[in-house]
């Protein structure tokens, strides 16, 4: 009795399931949609974070059409392998600059201490809306980390200790997505340079000097010398605010030693041989070992 | 807390005779229906009397001081102005006129960082002796007699710079400039002042009762409006007793007792509970035939109109728990007197943890003591340190008490956590933009979640979303 009982319902089912992969295998063949092959390709190219950075939807919408524009240059993915891209389509990839986000303000809780004390939401959005920043500075970072919450690659974080956002370069892929969250623009996505070595203004704010001053002590305050010493007209000062063109620097860093507030900062060069660097901007960018 | 009861207690015991407190029970009491939340009433001021505050000897006027574009200045370093003269002109349909407070001459023309940290564009004027424009009639003469027409009015509403004081700010003018198709039933005049500790419209309904209701004749015939109703809370009897002995003076206006609830003041909400008709979701009061003004701005329309007076004064309460009783008084300021002279007036006690300007529910802690008083800055609260922190945030356990309390029928708790993840198009479906910012949910919320923050937050970014795709 039992053993006809398991025969037959494993008959039923088994039939059951006979029939459903006849259906489906005939139904696959006549719905099949022809897929370019290599949308997957392309789509394995990219870092598959559906940031938005590019201005699609995802990862795969972007793929979707590199494939049937057969152009790279539709949108900028940072974090994709173009030169692979490139070969899977059969076109030539231009080189691209690799970008980082760099921390346009320096206003750590020593330089532009806090006068005010917040107490509400914690996000930069709200905090911009109501008041000007617990140093008063109004062009400053908020340290709420809604930049924190936009990357999608862990790589920025604020430190508990200056109260700013960190960049972890190495998990940054440039795809703008804090830029974007930032209420104040504090965030910049700039050309990674030769050996990742950077000069840029680690400043936001728009004041007169006195007044940016006032607020944070190493603040930009317009004040153009860096801009003079520049010996490749890299630099220039617009709303009391200075702004190194990453296209023209060529990282000599003369500007730095220039700056009164130290409010230019100069990233990934080797500590002892500054003097020389500032010597000889043009050949000092380059050293074989670090390449 | 005991030393303040008597105070209170003297303010709800005055000698109201018995017909006038069986015409005002005749009244009836009425409320809006939905939602709603009974904070501690703290009316610390009620029975302080205005106290006009020494002129300062310089003044800073803000351009934006109003609803919308800053006003452009029409003055330049070093003119001489006198009290009452066009300094600032709106120049957009969105703006109001801005007047020079104090005589004097003009020391610069900048950006001046404003109680929120952020610099607006402001006129610094040194002060010398208090020389009045001879078009103001400073006598305290009362001006019954109401010669101007409608056109006039409105036209007079724009050229003193009349902007709604309960807080807002909104150029006054712009709701009386009705379409064609739109008709005004009901004036409704806002008493209601359903913030804690704020008294300034009970001190100047006291005060001034006749000018207010002068005003509201005024307003009366710019609006084409057949009544006019003043919706007042029962915590300020002694107003309510006033305003109903003067109304027997004049016809078509009424008194409506109401019963306390925050947030009565609420433009939505007063219709409703003086009317009983809703205003659809994203429409005007017009829309339903009413126009809402606050008994302040009556009072200033009063002075506009009828003495030619443009709002250079502004009325503000100063209370709060840290500070002594005898300190929450009501000052009558003059627009650009430095904070710190109103602070330095009463002294900071020790235990202050945070200054607002607004109520406790809706108002804005200040985060730069060095602003300076603009039009509509209604109080300054001196919050106690215990106050002033904000309790352990925790997770939300679907209580629904927001629900409950939400006067717009909103659901809080959905719209936090959309706005939170930035998921505006569903903030847009659950009605956020229907959202008046009152506090009710943060108020209820047991969790202690900054709901109406991120109301706010959301209810921006959402609006920039609908406009961004109107715009396409």
């Amino acid at each position: 009795m039992a053993t006809t009982t398991i025969l037959y319902a494993a008959l039923t089912i088994g039939l059951i399931g006979m029939i459903a992969a006849v259906i489906l295998y005939f139904v696959s063949k006549v719905f099949h949609v022809e897929e370019d092959p290599r949308i997957d390709e392309v789509q394995a190219c990219l870092p598959g974070a559906n940031c938005g950075g590019c201005g699609f939807a995802g990862c795969r919408a972007m793929a979707e059409a590199m494939v049937k524009t057969m152009d790279l240059n539709i949108a900028y993915c940072p974090g994709g392998d173009y030169g692979k891209i490139g070969e899977i389509l059969g076109i030539k990839a231009e080189a691209r600059d690799p970008q980082v986000c760099v921390v346009r303000c320096n206003g750590t809780c020593e330089n532009a201490p806090a006068k005010v004390n917040y107490d509400s939401a914690i996000t930069c959005a709200f905090a911009n809306s109501l008041y000007a920043g617990e140093s008063a500075c109004p062009f400053g970072c908020l340290g709420c980390g809604d930049c924190v919450n936009a990357c999608q690659f862990d790589a920025i974080h604020i430190n508990p200790e200056t109260h700013l956002p960190e960049v972890n370069e190495d998990l940054c892929v440039g795809c703008k997505a804090c830029a974007k969250a930032c209420p104040r623009g504090v965030l910049e996505i700039r050309d990674k340079g030769r050996n990742n070595r950077r000069v840029f203004v680690a400043c936001n704010n728009k004041e007169k000097g006195a007044v940016a001053r006032k607020n944070c002590k190493a603040a930009c305050i317009g004040c153009g010398k860096c801009a003079k010493t520049c010996p490749f007209e890299a630099i220039t000062v617009t709303d009391n605010l200075a702004y190194i063109d990453p296209a023209k620097c060529k990282a000599c860093r003369k500007c730095v030693a220039e700056c009164p507030t130290g409010a230019i900062h100069a990233v990934n060069f080797p500590e002892k041989k500054a003097p020389v660097a500032a010597e000889a901007p043009a050949e000092t960018t380059q050293p074989a070992e670090n390449a | 807390m005991n030393d303040r009861i008597p105070q209170l207690a003297g303010e709800l015991a005055t000698e109201i005779s018995k017909e006038l407190k069986s015409d005002i029970r005749k009244l009836g009491k009425k409320t809006f229906n939905l939602g709603g939340v009974h904070p501690e009433a703290n009316k610390f001021a009620h029975s302080a009397e205005v106290v006009t505050f020494p002129l300062p000897d310089q003044a800073v006027v803000y351009m934006t001081q109003h609803l919308g574009a800053p006003a452009t200045p029409i003055v330049q370093k070093g003119d001489k102005v006198k009290v009452g003269q066009l300094i600032g002109e709106a120049q957009t349909f969105m703006c109001a006129n801005i007047h020079s407070p104090i005589s004097g001459t003009v020391n610069r023309i900048d950006m001046i960082a404003d109680i929120s940290g952020y610099k607006k564009p402001a006129i610094v004027i040194d002060r010398e002796g208090d020389e009045w424009d001879e078009s103001i009639d400073t006598t305290p003469d009362i001006i019954r007699e109401i010669k101007l027409n409608k056109e006039e009015i409105i036209a007079r509403m724009k050229d003193r710079g009349i902007v709604g004081l309960g807080g807002a700010c909104f150029p006054t003018h712009i709701k009386y400039m009705l379409k064609p198709e739109q008709k005004c039933e009901y004036l409704i005049v806002n008493a209601a002042e359903c913030e804690p500790y704020i008294s300034t419209d009970n001190r100047v309904i006291l005060e001034r009762t006749e000018q207010c209701l002068i005003g509201i004749e005024i307003a009366l015939i710019a609006s084409g409006a057949e009544k006019a109703i003043i919706g007042i809370e029962d915590n300020k009897p002694r107003a309510i007793a006033a305003l109903v002995e003067m109304c027997k003076k004049f016809t078509n206006i009424e008194v409506q007792p109401l019963r306390i609830k925050y947030p009565q003041g609420a433009e939505k909400q007063l219709i409703k509970a003086i009317t009983g008709r809703s205003v659809p979701n994203g429409a005007l009061p017009i829309s339903v035939g009413c126009i809402v003004n606050n008994i302040t701005t009556m009072y200033v329309l009063y002075q506009a109109v009828q003495k030619n007076k443009p709002i250079i004064q502004a009325y503000t309460t100063v209370s709060g728990k840290s500070l002594p009783a005898e300190q929450c008084k009501i000052f009558r300021l003059r627009i650009g007197t430095p904070i710190r002279d109103v602070l330095n007036a009463v002294g900071i006690p020790e235990d202050t943890g945070k200054i607002i300007s607004g109520g406790p529910m809706m108002g804005k802690a200040i985060a730069n003591l060095d602003g300076h008083i603009a039009k509509g800055m209604g109080s300054l609260l001196f919050m106690n340190e215990k106050e002033s922190r904000r309790g352990e945030v925790h997770p939300c356990l679907r209580c629904g008490k927001c629900v409950s309390a939400c006067p717009m029928g909103l659901q809080p708790f959905m719209l936090h956590a959309y706005a939170e993840r930035g998921r505006f198009e569903d903030c847009e479906n659950f009605g956020i933009m229907n959202c008046i910012e009152c506090g009710s949910c943060s108020f209820s919320c047991p969790s202690n979640r900054p709901l109406v923050d991120f109301l706010r937050v959301g209810k921006a970014k959402t609006g920039a979303m609908i406009r961004a795709r109107n715009a396409k």
